[in-house]
């Protein structure tokens, strides 16, 4: 099972946790267009390899953070806050 | 004459406890210490089963879990369970089994026909026949019988009686099998300070050394059993070591997460009351060492499958531990130095031995056993093979030819014992994403490379003798603990034992076939023989994975533990590529297959999901409410009194809530406080409406959007002071809009200064509702709840009078069920006092408890929505009749994707309500149609949302999206329920969606 | 050679030493009218009907391992057509049509079994739901019952349907029509009948590139070689994104793993599919005996073809939860694939923004009932350059229309459907 590091409480096993889907995707301001919208809603680059995905501690400290995770192995590279660049990630 | 073919002394079985068991009917005995298979040998039944596929009669082949043919049904009753492993299941007092997949007998299977029918049944004939008559229903009636005859064993038919539990555990080193490579490993790991777990799937330690007889070599000096014995002893007085008996390693996850099954019970006839019959581990483990031996395999040759044939490893773990002869006149077949072990056991319990027949030459026969055996006198006929094996329920016979041919001759024999080397148990390094490499010398692939943190140790890794596992496995311990920061003590040594050179082998996979119709068996499980290899490779099912499924070849509950390394041998042979080329199928849990109630554990029944109560939920029980669950909520549906039904009783409520007043638990509603400077920011952000102007005490209805602009949710957000707000949520979205908020706060908008609390289970919540509310909320609060003082909308804070005292509570005055209605929370222990309170005040005004039912009928009749039924999760604001509550000056979550052209466009389905009319019933699920009668597929211009028989109108209303809805008002379109009648159809007139009081005027009064 | 009881009795008189090849292993020729990128059954059945229905015959269809070895192996072989919206009720009764006739259509039975699929309600609003629901298949000219709690607990006895259950059922909508189809036979099926109109069906080749010229398809790169085309069509489930990316295209498309298992085959014990929405489950008995079963996702992005012990739990628990009596039987095998989920749970058979590429995949974990139909409506688009009626919803431009086909209404999040 999945052991992912909370930046906050530390490794702690798959189940304490909801999954949040892709980090790299940005919120757009309020007035980008619609094109910046319908990319952030609806495209992913769905990488094969190493992925920058978001976590949240639900049974924990409620914290977002991100985790940089091969979708290929499982294996996790990284974990960090949701506001900061994680180390080894390219974006 | 019992146990004809026990043997007089030897074996760890306890002679001093007999055992009295059933198979078939017949009753045997046998000792504590026997597996049923140890047993039934001991009384001389060799024929067990039939085969899946051609039901031919099947033996015990094996000694452990890798047991293709002695699958039997044990028990009865609500215990019963099919495909048990005779080998694996302990004996016990009493124990009942019998053999499967038979009719009207073992000895007399009617299906032995598909034996005689063999040749129409090659692997895959499923494929190419039962095509005609050309329709479904013929199919259907092939598969009835093609159904009963598969499956092996009989399902209970009753719920399972035991319980099971789950543990957790964590460990520096998992040490998987208590052989002596297992033992060394978890010794050294133990003396260098490591906490240790050490799991072996028998009923004690040793591997394969238990009870077997010692052959003159020793370990550190002693006789085997004494040195296992003191590592045992060792490991249980050592620091943090935990030894697991009977336990199986069976799945290997992410983390470095091992699934261990520990059948706690299982060898005793019920489980004590204490005992779980079966216990899951789950082990998070620092360094996990594999040390889970190797599987004999066999040799296919024709009628290899009789019974009477062992692998010959197994035999000699029946002779030496069990202290059984297998059979009186025996042959033995072999390519490699281990099966001479056997047959000097073979010798030794005075079994005649007709001959070993060898495959290598008589230069390759010079390993020490080799040797002995020749010293002991027993014939070995090199250079040769067994062609083809004689007999019908039982082997009678063996023929023995060379393998540079020429005539060969028969010899009598009733015992077959077959070895053609050994597979490494590699499966849960292969799980562990670990790389193979196949090894030339034994001809069997090994681990090489894993980038977890597992490493192979002993026979699984490729050693062939005790002194090399010894060896491997103390390195292996060491190395696990030091990853771990533990390095023990240097005065802990390695265990020794006397190497032992390990012979040549000489590949043999099958003979060649002497003839088209003998079946040589590959996978005797699924009876798949080398002609369905040879045939699945000349259709093209070339690679391993194609000839597994085409075959079924590994597929059977054996996992094909004895056939995949000789079937996928076969497969290179005839493809004519190297073994290593063709590689292997993906190794997959479970490593042997676990009892499905071991999964849940003590999640099962009523505890699969966590029940939530509301604080009043005894006091709804005592008066007879009627429950149903929202989510894992359970809330009272209506309280039906004597003669009533449900139904009746919600109608009795609902109109009494209009004409009185009702009370109503709203205590699973999500409660969420919001904290700071920027929560009015915030709240612009989330909602479709304004919030900055929403001033202390008071509240507002409020819908969120999801990022694609459908209605996510709604609520009621009240201001409690300044910074301090508490936002309501659906009940079964409160979880899912906590995060969603966290989200935003801390991802997108980390720089407002928001907080947030959940605070759903910290507050019971009741809704007072009717014209009579204000009366009986002044009866038991402290503030003047007048409208002037209290208006729509208002929210403060009061104290509740109960009958234990004052309570400190939140009011709010806003409805749902559109009559004059107030919210009061109270922390939430004190939900019943509220209640009760409240409930007495209302006495003298009629009031009455109302469940969810009736608050459905009150909020359809206002025209409500509710988030599911039309807030559907396709449906916009607009579509809702909410447009006007998006607020054009300013932006919030879901607005940008709001624009697209689909969800403008002029017809979309949008809420209307909906009158039966004609005095009809309003069909449940109806979906609107303009022409009941068009020809399908009949165009459905929408669907009934909610619907209910209001009380209140006395006729069959209905809340509904249809396309074009608001433009329709006064039209009549036709309400249809196929489902529940073909020919039902109600007239139905459309209309504005607010049955009762359109302007409000009862809840502003 | 055809496939019949007769040829079956023939080839046993010769000892089967004469059946032919399945299907050829050609090496790739440089140019082909026609690529499918994809051998599963998607991808083989769209070939076949480029060259039976359309008369392409320079098809080609790669795949990067042995054919039928991603999904189309491993799945729990259900197939229905009991959807609520009409674009997918239209599209998946179209599928389920063809299954009805496949196994003569192709000369290889592909065991459809019409045992029913049963959905069972455990609540009031899940009653509401499901009658709506099946309204709208029987509108749709569907097959569709509604049972009493009374009537499934007669017809299947070993389900608990006692009101104490953690989650009662309150009764439950049938698909008659529905049930399971050998999965292995589909791909093999597909793969031989296609190869008999000349297709080459390519294995062990892998496209690594696609290369586009002024905004066209001019071939693709592979591990064997540059192939020349100018139609390509992806049909690569799971890794609809991955080869997406080369055509410098980004989907509404995350990848994620499901897990499957199956127990220890026993005589028979279940004769319908059933499943619940309360619990997350379905499960069938195969053919063999095998008591298959499925449930949710893992919920979260993966390409490892497995999964962890959790999601295998919840399956089992909720086994267990309906049919107590299976609790002594064992479970022998688990396994994973990769589900190429779409934003709203529906699928995108269509053409893409580069002149001559299209694709069919979004297929969420339905995919395996969609592949008939797929393959028909996806050789349909690839050879007239345009959608058919049935898939012409199913666009990529969907998303930004706002014409999103999603039924479950769970959004644009890609795990929840």
């Amino acid at each position: 099972m999945l052991l992912i590091p909370c930046p906050w409480c530390g490794p702690r096993n798959q189940l304490e946790f909801t999954y949040g889907g892709d980090a790299t995707v940005k919120r757009p301001l309020p007035d980008a267009p619609m094109k910046t919208w319908l990319e952030f809603v609806y495209l992913r680059d769905n990488p094969r390899g190493p992925h920058q995905e978001l976590w949240h501690h639900s049974a924990g400290c409620r914290q977002w953070f991100k985790v940089l995770r091969d979708t290929q192995t499982h294996d996790i590279l990284a974990s960090g806050r949701a506001d900061e660049a994680l180390p080894g990630a390219t974006a | 004459m019992t146990q004809a073919f026990r043997l007089p002394t030897g074996g760890i079985i306890d002679r001093s406890r007999p055992l009295r068991f059933e198979f078939d009917g017949t009753a045997y005995e046998g000792y504590a210490g026997d597996t049923l298979a140890s047993a039934l040998l001991a009384n001389g039944v060799h024929l067990v089963a039939r085969s899946f596929k051609y039901h031919r009669p099947r033996g015990i082949l094996c000694s452990g879990s890798d047991e293709p043919n002695a699958l039997l049904q044990l028990d009865r009753g609500a215990r019963t369970e099919p495909n048990v492993r005779a080998t694996t299941q302990e004996l016990f007092d009493g124990l009942i089994a019998a053999s499967q997949n038979r009719w009207p007998s073992l000895r007399f299977d009617v299906g032995a026909i598909n034996n005689a029918l063999s040749r129409l049944l090659p692997a895959g004939f499923y494929y190419k026949t039962f095509m005609w008559p050309p329709t479904p229903r013929w199919w259907l009636r092939y598969e009835h019988f093609i159904r009963r005859a598969a499956g092996i064993g009989r399902s209970a038919t009753a719920p399972d009686p035991d319980r099971y539990e789950h543990q957790y555990a964590h460990c520096d080193v998992l040490v998987i099998g208590g052989g002596p490579a297992g033992l060394a490993a978890a010794r050294a790991a133990a003396h260098a300070g490591a906490r240790v777990i050490v799991c072996d799937e028998n009923p004690a330690f040793g591997g394969d050394l238990r009870g077997m007889n010692d052959d003159g070599s020793n370990i550190d000096g002693k006789a085997r059993a004494t040195w296992i014995d003191e590592a045992v002893r060792d490991l249980s007085g050592s620091g943090d070591v935990t030894l697991l008996i009977r336990t199986t390693a069976f799945g290997y996850y992410d983390g470095n997460l091992v699934a261990l099954s520990e059948r706690v019970a299982d060898h005793l006839a019920a489980p004590l009351a204490h005992m779980p019959r079966q216990r899951m581990w789950k082990v998070r483990a620092g360094t996990v060492v594999l040390a889970s031996g190797a599987h004999e395999r066999g040799i296919a040759y024709a009628g290899n499958d009789l019974p009477g044939t062992l692998l010959a490893g197994a035999a000699r773990t029946y002779i030496d531990r069990h202290a059984v002869r297998p059979g009186s006149r025996a042959v033995v077949f072999t390519n490699n130095d281990s099966a001479y072990a056997a047959a000097l056991s073979l010798s030794r319990a005075g079994i005649a031995i007709g001959a070993i027949v060898d495959a290598r030459e008589d230069s390759e026969l010079t390993g020490a056993l080799a040797v002995r055996a020749r010293e002991h006198g027993i014939r070995i006929v090199s250079g040769s093979m067994v062609p083809a094996a004689h007999g019908s329920k039982r082997v009678t016979a063996v023929d023995i030819e060379s393998l540079s041919g020429g005539r060969g001759t028969r010899v009598d024999c009733d015992l077959v014992c077959v070895s053609g080397g050994w597979n490494p148990a590699v499966h849960l390094f292969s799980q562990a994403r670990g790389s193979l490499r196949y090894d030339e010398s034994l001809a069997a692939f090994v681990p090489e490379r894993s980038p977890l943190a597992i490493v192979a140790a002993g026979g699984v890794n490729g050693c062939s003798d005790v002194g090399g596992a010894l060896a491997d496995g103390h390195a292996a311990g060491l190395n696990a603990a030091a990853k771990a920061g533990f390095r023990g003590p240097a005065s802990y040594a390695a265990p020794h034992a006397e190497p032992v050179a390990p012979g040549r082998l000489r590949p043999l996979w099958s003979v060649p076939a002497r003839d088209r119709s003998g079946k040589r068996f590959v996978d005797l499980q699924n009876d798949v023989t080398v002609s369905d290899i040879a045939l699945a490779v000349r259709e093209g099912y070339e690679s391993v994975e194609h000839l597994k499924r085409y075959t079924t070849l590994g597929m059977g509950t054996d996992q094909g533990k004895t056939s995949n390394i000789v079937g996928l041998a076969l497969l290179a042979e005839q493809l004519h590529r190297p073994i290593s080329a063709v590689g292997t199928t993906t190794f997959r849990p479970p490593y042997t297959s676990v009892t499905l109630g071991a999964y849940p554990g003590e999640e099962a029944g009523a505890h699969l999901e966590p029940t939530r109560y509301s604080a009043m939920h005894d006091w709804h029980v005592a008066h007879g409410a009627r429950f149903i669950n929202a989510g894992l909520w359970r809330r009272a549906h209506s309280y039906p009194r004597a003669g009533e039904t449900p139904d009746d009783a919600a109608n009795r409520e609902a109109k009494n809530v209009r004409t009185n007043v009702g009370l109503v638990d709203v205590s699973t509603l999500g409660k969420i406080e919001l904290q700071g400077n920027d929560v009015a920011e915030f709240l612009n952000r989330v909602y479709i409406n304004r919030w900055d102007t929403l001033a202390v005490g008071r509240c507002r209805y409020g819908v969120m959007l999801r990022d694609d602009g459908m209605v996510l949710d709604d609520g009621t957000t009240s201001r409690l002071a300044d910074s301090y707000y508490l936002m309501t949520t659906t009940t079964v979205n409160a979880v899912e809009v906590m995060q969603h908020l966290e989200a935003l706060l801390q991802i997108d908008w980390p720089e407002l200064d928001v907080y947030l609390t959940s605070v759903t289970e910290q507050w019971s919540a009741a809704a007072l509702s009717g014209p009579k509310a204000r009366e009986v909320l002044a009866a038991v609060v402290d503030i003047d709840v007048s409208n002037a003082a209290f208006p729509f909308l208002a929210v403060g804070t009061c104290t509740v009078r109960g009958a234990a005292g004052p309570m400190p509570a939140r009011l709010f005055r806003l409805s749902y069920s559109g009559e004059l209605a107030y919210e009061i929370h109270v922390p939430a222990d004190r939900g019943r006092a509220m209640w009760e309170a409240l409930l007495a005040a209302g006495a003298r005004y009629g009031i009455m408890p109302y469940g969810t039912e009736a608050m459905s009928t009150l909020r359809i009749e206002k025209g409500h929505v509710v988030i599911g039924p039309e807030a559907d999760g396709r449906t916009t604001a607009d579509d809702l009749g909410m447009g006007k509550l998006v607020n054009a000056a300013k932006w919030c979550v879901g607005k940008p994707l709001l624009s697209r052209p689909a969800l403008i466009a002029p017809d979309r389905w949008q809420l209307v309500g909906l009158t039966a009319l004609d005095g009809a019933v309003m069909p449940r699920g109806a979906k609107i149609v303009a022409d009941p009668d068009h020809a399908l597929p009949n165009p459905m211009l929408g669907h009934v949302t909610s619907w209910c028989w209001s009380p209140n109108l006395e006729s069959w209303i209905a809340l509904a999206l249809v396309a074009n809805g608001r433009a329709r008002h006064g039209e009549t379109l036709w309400a249809v329920s196929p489902l529940a009648d073909a020919k039902a159809r109600v007239r139905v007139r459309i209309g504005p969606p607010t049955f009762i009081d359109p302007d409000g005027e009862r809840l502003r009064g | 050679m055809k496939y019949s009881i007769f040829s079956l009795a023939r080839n046993a008189l010769s000892w089967h030493e004469h059946w032919p090849l399945a299907w050829r292993s050609p090496a790739p020729k440089v140019r082909y009218d026609a690529i499918i990128i994809g051998g599963g059954g998607h991808g083989l059945a769209t070939a076949y009907y480029l060259a039976k229905e359309h008369a392409l015959s320079n098809i080609a269809v790669l795949e990067k391992g042995w054919l039928g070895g991603g999904n189309t192996g491993r799945n729990t072989t259900i197939v229905r057509s009991n959807y609520h919206l009409d674009p997918n009720a239209h599209f998946y009764e179209f599928s389920l049509k063809l299954w009805e006739s496949l196994s003569q259509e192709l000369n290889f039975n592909v065991m459809y079994s019409a045992r029913g699929v049963l959905n069972l309600v455990h609540s009031p609003a899940d009653m509401d739901a499901s009658i709506r629901r099946g309204n709208a298949m029987r509108l749709n000219g569907i097959d569709a019952k509604f049972l009493t709690r009374d009537e499934i607990a007669r017809w299947i006895p070993n389900l608990d349907c006692s009101p104490e259950a953690r989650f009662p059922i309150h009764g439950g909508l049938l698909q008659p029509r529905g049930g399971t189809v050998r999965h292995d036979a589909v791909a093999w099926g597909y793969a031989r009948a296609a190869d008999a109109l000349g297709v080459d069906v390519i294995q062990q080749c892998e496209v690594t590139g696609i290369r586009i010229d002024r905004g066209a398809i001019q071939g693709v790169e592979t591990t064997q070689g540059f192939i020349t085309t100018t139609k390509l069509g992806i049909a690569v489930a799971g890794h609809s994104g991955h080869v997406a990316a080369m055509a410098g295209l980004r989907l509404p498309i995350e990848s994620h793993v499901l897990q499957a298992m199956v127990s220890e085959p026993v005589k028979p014990v279940l004769n319908t599919v059933v499943t619940s929405g309360a619990v997350h489950f379905y499960i069938s008995q195969s053919d063999k005996g095998e008591l298959v079963m499925g449930g949710d996702l893992d919920f979260y992005n993966s390409y490892a073809q497995r999964g962890n012990l959790p999601a295998i739990e919840l399956v089992v628990s909720a086994c267990l939860a309906l049919f107590p009596s299976f609790g002594r039987l064992k479970l022998m095998r688990t396994w994973g694939g990769i589900m190429d989920m779409t934003m709203d749970g529906s699928p995108i058979i269509a053409k893409l923004p580069v002149k001559g590429l299209t694709m069919s995949g979004g297929w969420c974990y339905g995919g395996f009932k969609a592949t008939p139909a797929s393959g028909w409506l996806h050789a349909y688009t690839i050879a007239r350059d345009e959608p058919h009626p049935l898939n012409a919803a199913f666009t990529l431009e969907r998303f930004a229309e706002g014409g999103m086909i999603d039924e479950k209404g769970a959004g644009p999040y890609a795990w929840a459907h």
